[in-house]
């Protein structure tokens, strides 16, 4: 049980990281229908950006995190003005397959920029949840025999509040409702008034500042800032499909669900189903997500598309 | 003879049907077509030097890549079926072929069979994991369809890295197949008719006639009703089905027959670069075939084989490049290395072309053609 409790434990912090980074591809597809393959990217420029300011330039950590994100969420307005724009209304699939290419491109610079070596990012200030032991990376709590880092925690409560936000930003905040109706049809919004192309900005700045957070979260884990952080956003992939591509709500139950299964599959497949190989548990999200698919072809709440002939 | 000048002057002018849908449009076409054969054929006589081994090397590289763009060309351009997991077939038809035509040495696979029946095989096989992949495409659509076929990538690497006994496993590896069709080895420095030819140009020339025999029979395939059903499925697959095209038996054909050309390209691939890392058939591989679509030109066979050939000379190209500025190249490598050059122009180009010119390297060719029909009037 202790080892269940566990497995949960890390599920969940998985699960935060994948959550943030559903919520970005959910964002940016609902409001502009591009799905972003530019997360990576945005990610790890986000993650590098902490660590250079936090750390090579000593800023503290709160500081260097909140500048770092403010960094991301530019970038990608930035990206979704200079590359994305042109591509309104063109097929989703070319949008989709420019993002690639927009994430290979900043991934090279970020990638050199990081270089061979793993950084690490900073510490919060001791005493800053009120919990005691931090630095968060070598002191654990143990909850009746289960061990909790306290950067888990932190994780999963700043999760749970950076949702509650988005769910007031779009459900009461003007900018909200206007990202709805962009989500519901692009022409119509234009022609009640809304300014569209904000609309856009919007959603890549959310995109951007939700990659970079869980940029932060990956990289404060013991293994640091290295260029291969950057796969937790291939990972979140499939929770953003088993959820459903326009889901807010099902990107976090999809983010659970995938998070979960990946801790789980990661403390019991070595020891039950030992021939699927070592490190299944890294691929176990895309079967989770091929499972779902098959059932529910447009993911847990997804919209299904009504297509005319 | 004034009907051959007519066609001379109005490429685009076509007065039948079997004109219309030829493989060549007309006799110009066909005359350039049969000229480049001719010409890369000798290209490989010419390049005897040595130093010239690098490029055949990359010329080969190029006609594989041609094989590999033509199949996914078929699938997501003509047929409509974005996959982003060609990589995993052509890692499959890779390993495929090592284990068909490889020698087995301890615990790896290896049947040590001849060329004749690796290449096919290795298509085949292919092909019957994407015949088995299709029926995903059925309940799937668009994006779906392409997160589907990403995932595919990942659960592809893994098996490859798993499978110890088919792939040698991570940083070992294993011997690739022999290249050797009826006793005689084209990996060895041989005797062609008497001309002494280096392997490098016999894996050239074979490499080349394989694509040459493939590109001929994909124009062929879209030109038939299988060509024009995909068509019919790509542009809008509910109007398809009501027409009469059967959604099921289309989509499986293309995704095998896209996988068979993946299969065979990389099955050559493997043997032309000796040595393979399981994590080589990875999404980037998938994005540097569909760039290769993209750039080229989606839809166009011509386009396939243009961006192919464009995405494996860019490294040498920018090399090339590099030494020609008057910069020394060291101080260059230092900041940045030409390798991440390459990969920055790579992105940069998918976005360009996607943005700028969705036609390709195609559509560039085609309005250039315009351009020169019409000269001196703009229209």
């Amino acid at each position: 049980m202790t080892r269940f409790l566990q497995a949960t434990a890390e599920g969940l912090s998985l699960a935060s990281i994948y959550a943030l980074l559903a919520l970005g591809f959910v964002i940016i597809y609902k409001a502009t229908q591009v799905l972003s393959f530019a997360q990576p990217a945005l990610l790890l420029f986000g993650a590098y950006m902490a660590s250079y300011l936090s750390v090579t330039l000593a800023w503290g950590f709160w500081w260097g995190v909140l500048v770092a994100i403010v960094l991301a969420g530019t970038l990608g307005a930035l990206s979704e003005r200079v590359a994305l724009r042109p591509m309104v209304g063109k097929p989703v699939f070319a949008a989709a397959i420019l993002t690639i290419g927009l994430d290979i491109a900043i991934r090279v610079v970020v990638n050199d920029l990081i270089g061979p070596d793993v950084r690490a990012i900073g510490d919060p200030p001791e005493g800053a949840f009120g919990a005691p032991g931090l630095p968060w990376g070598n002191t654990a709590l143990n909850w009746g025999g289960v061990i909790i880092q306290p950067r888990v925690v932190a994780m999963v409560i700043t999760t749970v509040v950076i949702v509650a936000l988005l769910f007031v930003f779009f459900n009461k905040s003007r900018m909200g409702l206007a990202m709805r109706a962009t989500a519901l049809d692009q022409e119509v919004a234009q022609a009640q008034g809304i300014n569209v192309g904000a609309v856009f900005s919007m959603a890549w700045i959310l995109g951007g500042v939700t990659a970079a957070i869980a940029g932060v979260f990956g990289a404060t884990a013991f293994s640091g800032l290295t260029q291969a952080n950057s796969v937790a956003a291939l990972k979140a992939l499939p929770a953003v499909v088993v959820g459903g591509l326009d889901s807010i709500k099902g990107a976090v139950y999809g983010a659970l669900l995938i998070g979960l299964t990946e801790a789980w599959t990661a403390t019991y497949q070595a020891q039950y189903l030992p021939w699927l190989g070592p490190n299944f548990s890294q691929v176990m999200p895309y079967v989770v997500m091929l499972a779902v698919l098959l059932v529910r072809p447009y993911g847990l709440f997804g919209t299904p598309e009504v297509e005319r002939v | 003879m004034r009907r051959w000048f007519h066609r001379l002057g109005r490429p685009g002018l076509h007065t039948s049907y079997a004109e219309d849908s030829g493989i060549f449009a007309n006799n110009v076409q066909r005359s350039i077509a049969f000229a480049a054969v001719v010409g890369f054929i000798l290209l490989a006589f010419l390049l005897d030097e040595p130093d010239d081994r690098v490029w055949l090397l990359l010329l080969s590289t190029a006609f594989v890549y041609s094989i590999g763009s033509i199949g996914l060309n078929l699938v997501t351009g003509y047929a409509g079926q974005v996959s982003l997991g060609h990589a995993f077939f052509f890692g499959v038809g890779a390993y495929a072929a090592a284990a068909l035509g490889g020698s087995a040495d301890g615990e790896i696979i290896g049947l040590g069979l001849d060329m004749w029946i690796w290449i096919p095989g290795a298509g085949l096989i292919a092909a019957l994991a994407g015949a088995l992949v299709a029926p995903i495409a059925l309940r799937l659509k668009g994006l779906y369809l392409a997160l589907v076929t990403i995932g595919l990538v990942f659960l592809g690497e893994h098996i490859f890295r798993s499978w110890t006994e088919l792939t040698g496993g991570q940083g070992k590896g294993r011997e690739p197949a022999q290249m050797s069709l009826f006793g005689y080895r084209f990996d060895l420095d041989g005797n062609l008719a008497g001309i002494a030819v280096s392997k490098e140009q016999q894996v050239y020339l074979v490499t080349f006639v394989l694509m040459v025999v493939l590109t001929l029979l994909a124009k062929n395939l879209v030109r038939s009703r299988v060509g024009r059903a995909f068509a019919a499925v790509r542009d809008r697959d509910i109007a398809a089905e009501i027409m009469g095209v059967n959604l099921t038996r289309y989509k499986v054909v293309a995704f095998a027959i896209s996988s068979f050309y993946a299969g065979v390209a990389g099955a050559i691939f493997y043997s032309i670069t000796g040595f393979v890392e399981p994590n080589a058939f990875n999404l980037l591989l998938s994005v540097t075939f569909i760039a290769m679509v993209v750039i080229g030109g989606a839809s166009s066979i011509a386009g396939s084989l243009m961006g192919a050939f464009f995405i494996a000379l860019l490294p040498k190209f920018i090399e090339l490049v590099l030494d020609w500025l008057p910069v020394d190249p060291t101080t260059v490598t230092q900041a940045i290395t030409t390798n991440q050059i390459e990969r920055i122009l790579f992105g940069v180009l998918i976005m360009v072309f996607l943005i700028l010119e969705p036609l390709g390297l195609y559509g560039i060719w085609i309005r250039v053609r315009n351009y020169w029909k019409a000269f001196p009037f703009s229209y």
